[in-house]
């Protein structure tokens, strides 16, 4: 990847400082997890963070991986703790109203992940009133389950903790995005399962700081690059696409604002 | 002050929580601090063993960790409880509450014991000589002259331990409990221009909370003195 | 324990009961530890799979790192919170209103709030203030002026019983030599009160040491978050944690004995200095 000619902005103050602080996650295979004793996290979001600092002429020495959860992800990009998220940023309305965010670089939708042993009994969104139900606080997904279809979730900071209590099976579901989902199945095909159909679209943006001047065209370009050239492909297969999934078609960009 | 005024019904909820575990914990951590006094002051040598290795254990690990141990560690030996009263919300405590206010009663404990044990050392020698030169046993001795003298000694760093133990129940959010400072850092996120009120007004109502345990002991205390 | 208070020297008969008690007791530790053994090893808890990773290098880079941070931590913290307790103890015994008042205030005011709840708002707060700094530099920051403004507020308590302890003939005695109330304080009662508090300092480190742990839910990366990552990837939190309490249990147990070694060469200065001792440990109240 070479560094794109004319950048301006923001994009051009971040290429002449030759470093950027990207918010990911870390706790969550196949997207964005951190083995015990690694410095870097690797995954989906990694990858497409990789390209966009490559478009920057940034390498690995200049990318800061900072990590986020789902309730700092506005307030680190608001206060400039970090330049960019990657981080299972779903797009909505009410952030794009604080936050910048571009793409989308990827869509799945909410679905749940039961244990094997309860197939059949959850199905979908509808039996969450009635079983226990684990999600991230501060998230969309648990907001939805709650206000839509009646489940009085239990809330964690993290995925990896809902994961290990639907193991320990403290809960019966965890509910978020299909990709996160389908990242801890791949880990524990022999026990986990994710069903029913999506329930809701989520699309993941990169998060920019509102005030970062042109960030938004700069990010579709590359974004939009990245699936013409077959490398968002390539970097899909490499990563989620490990957890047994076909490799989708590419998203359609919203326009910048 | 919107962080308030909107989300009043959530605020009392959590605090109802808060309270519930307060109660909750208080009992377990009387009674299991009760016993392991007794274990520690008694004349048998592995009583006294167990008792103080209790002490040490709990007194030296976080709170944080024995309630992640409990929340994380116990249904993996398939331990998980439940217990329902009712449909209402406050009345189902759910396996997370469980564990958290056992862990919290269960270190609080610790400090009960060592309150207990400088009480009962704190009698002066001449009552339990005077108690046993009238043939009285070990367990009579304790029940019947000791206890109840320590008993008012040992209400004011009683009173200490469940005051620190209220403000404890707040770790419970980092193992899925929903108590008042879970509302709290849920309120820093949807308001962060109202940071300080959303701060004062939280630390307020553990205030009253912790006010409450010190008049209730303050009590306790001057009608024990007349008696 | 042949003195107590509570039981005579037991006699022949008392010491053969006693002897079964023992038995007994020992035998119910032994059941209960076959049991819990028993159920460990049901649940599959000593597995090799488990304790290969458990005990894999780089798990333990983990672990070395996350201690790194906790101890750091604390180390930053206690010295502090001795400063901004010593501050509050001189503020709090001032003869002017206007100091006394404020540091009172202070005092009640952080003794009284959840740790909890003080570093929440703390990381949010810094974060406002200070948005520049990055997630673990500001964590940081969070459980350390938490860490400071509590413990600071508990160790100004005792710091005061410390001064308090120091006998009146002394701070007299200074005066009428001419001293200034400055000087009383720093040359004759601040020396002399030291070691009256040393063991409950030590103490407290106890009580901050563990409480750095409070860094795992403002995302301080210290050896709580480390066993957390570490627990997902051995596939046993269990003995992650207990693991992880073990070296917690040896640290505090380092520190205690510390404060008892120092509380026992006090204590053979005499009776009045022993007394003293126990009278500031008690400032600091059971936490």
């Amino acid at each position: 990847m070479k560094q794109a000619e004319g950048l301006t902005g923001a994009a051009k103050t971040l290429a002449d400082a030759g470093k950027i602080k990207i918010g990911v996650k870390v706790d969550q295979p196949g997207i964005g997890y951190r083995e015990p004793g690694a410095d870097a996290p690797a995954g989906f979001d990694i990858e497409m963070g990789r390209i966009i600092a490559g478009r920057l002429g940034i390498d690995d020495d200049g990318i800061e991986w900072v990590e986020t959860v789902s309730d700092n992800r506005e307030p680190f990009l608001q206060n400039g703790t970090v330049d960019l998220v990657l981080a299972s940023y779903s797009i909505t309305d009410d952030r794009r109203k604080v936050v910048g965010q571009a793409g989308p670089y990827y869509e799945t939708g909410q679905q749940l992940l039961i244990r094997k042993d309860s197939e059949g009994d959850i199905t979908g969104p509808e039996d969450l009133a009635s079983v226990k139900t684990c999600s991230v606080e501060g998230s969309t997904s648990l907001a939805r389950v709650e206000d839509e279809y009646g489940a009085s979730p239990v809330p964690f900071a993290t995925y990896s903790e809902c994961v290990e209590q639907l193991e320990n099976k403290t809960v019966d579901a965890v509910t978020t995005d299909g990709a996160i989902l389908l990242g801890y199945a791949a880990q524990n095909p022999d026990e986990l399962v994710v069903v029913g159909d999506p329930f809701s679209t989520e699309r993941y943006g990169v998060g920019y700081n509102k005030d970062a001047e042109g960030m938004c065209d700069f990010l579709n370009e590359t974004l939009q690059a990245s699936f013409d050239d077959g490398s968002w492909a390539e970097t899909f297969a490499a990563t989620l696409g490990k957890s047994d999934v076909e490799t989708p078609g590419t998203p359609t960009l919203d326009p910048c604002p | 002050m919107t962080a308030f005024s909107e989300n009043w019904h959530q605020i009392l909820l959590g605090f109802g929580v808060t309270i519930e575990m307060v109660v909750v914990a208080g009992v377990l951590a009387l009674v299991v601090g009760s016993l392991m006094a007794a274990l520690r002051v008694s004349p048998i040598a592995i009583g006294r063993v167990i008792g103080s290795a209790y002490v040490r254990l709990v007194r030296n690990t976080p709170l944080l960790l024995i309630m992640l141990i409990f929340a994380f560690g116990l249904p993996e030996l398939d331990i998980r409880p439940e217990v329902s009263l009712g449909s209402a919300r406050l009345l189902s405590f759910n396996v997370f509450f469980i564990f958290a206010t056992t862990a919290l009663g269960l270190y609080t404990a610790a400090f009960v014991c060592e309150a207990l044990r400088s009480g009962i050392n704190a009698i002066p020698l001449g009552q339990a000589e005077a108690a046993r030169s009238v043939g009285m046993t070990f367990g009579q001795t304790l029940r019947e002259v000791i206890l109840p003298q320590a008993f008012r000694a040992v209400i004011p760093p009683i009173a200490s331990a469940l005051i620190a133990m209220t403000k404890n129940t707040s770790v419970a959010l980092g193992v899925g409990v929903t108590e008042a400072t879970f509302v709290m850092k849920k309120l820093n996120n949807d308001y962060p221009t109202q940071l300080i009120a959303i701060f004062v007004g939280f630390a307020l109502g553990y205030m009253v909370l912790v006010a409450l345990i010190s008049l209730v002991a303050g009590r306790l205390e001057r009608k024990l003195r007349i008696a | 324990m042949a003195a107590s208070v509570l039981f005579d020297q037991p006699g022949p008969a008392t010491l053969r009961r006693h002897r079964l008690y023992t038995v007994v007791t020992v035998a119910l530790v032994l059941v209960v530890g076959a049991w819990v053994v028993w159920k460990l090893n049901d649940a599959g808890q000593f597995e090799s799979r488990i304790w290969n990773k458990l005990l894999a290098a780089n798990v333990w880079r983990e672990i070395r790192q996350g201690l790194t941070a906790t101890l750091i931590a604390a180390a930053v913290a206690i010295v502090t919170a001795i400063i901004t307790g010593l501050l509050l103890a001189v503020g709090r015994l001032s003869d002017h209103r206007w100091v006394s008042r404020p540091c009172l205030v202070f005092i009640e005011f952080f003794r009284a709030v959840p740790l909890l709840l003080l570093m929440l708002f703390l990381f949010s707060f810094i974060g406002a203030q200070f948005p520049e700094l990055e997630r673990n530099a500001r964590a940081f920051l969070a459980v350390v002026v938490g860490l400071t403004l509590y413990n600071g507020s508990v160790l100004a308590e005792v710091f005061r019983a410390g001064i308090q302890a120091v006998p009146r003939g002394q701070s007299e005695a200074a005066y009428a030599i001419g001293l200034r109330k400055t000087q009383v304080m720093t040359m004759i009662l601040l020396p002399q009160a030291v070691r009256f508090m040393l063991p409950a300092i030590i103490s407290q480190c106890v009580v901050v040491l563990k409480d750095t742990s409070l860094g795992f839910i403002v995302t301080y990366d210290e050896l709580l978050r480390s066993a957390k990552t570490i627990a997902t990837y051995v596939g046993s939190s269990l003995m992650t944690y207990v693991v992880i309490a073990a070296i917690y249990i040896v640290l505090n147990s380092l520190l205690s004995a510390l404060a008892t070694v120092v509380e026992g060469s006090l204590g053979r200065r005499g009776k009045a200095t022993a007394a003293a001792v126990e009278q500031v440990e008690e400032a600091a109240g059971l936490q």
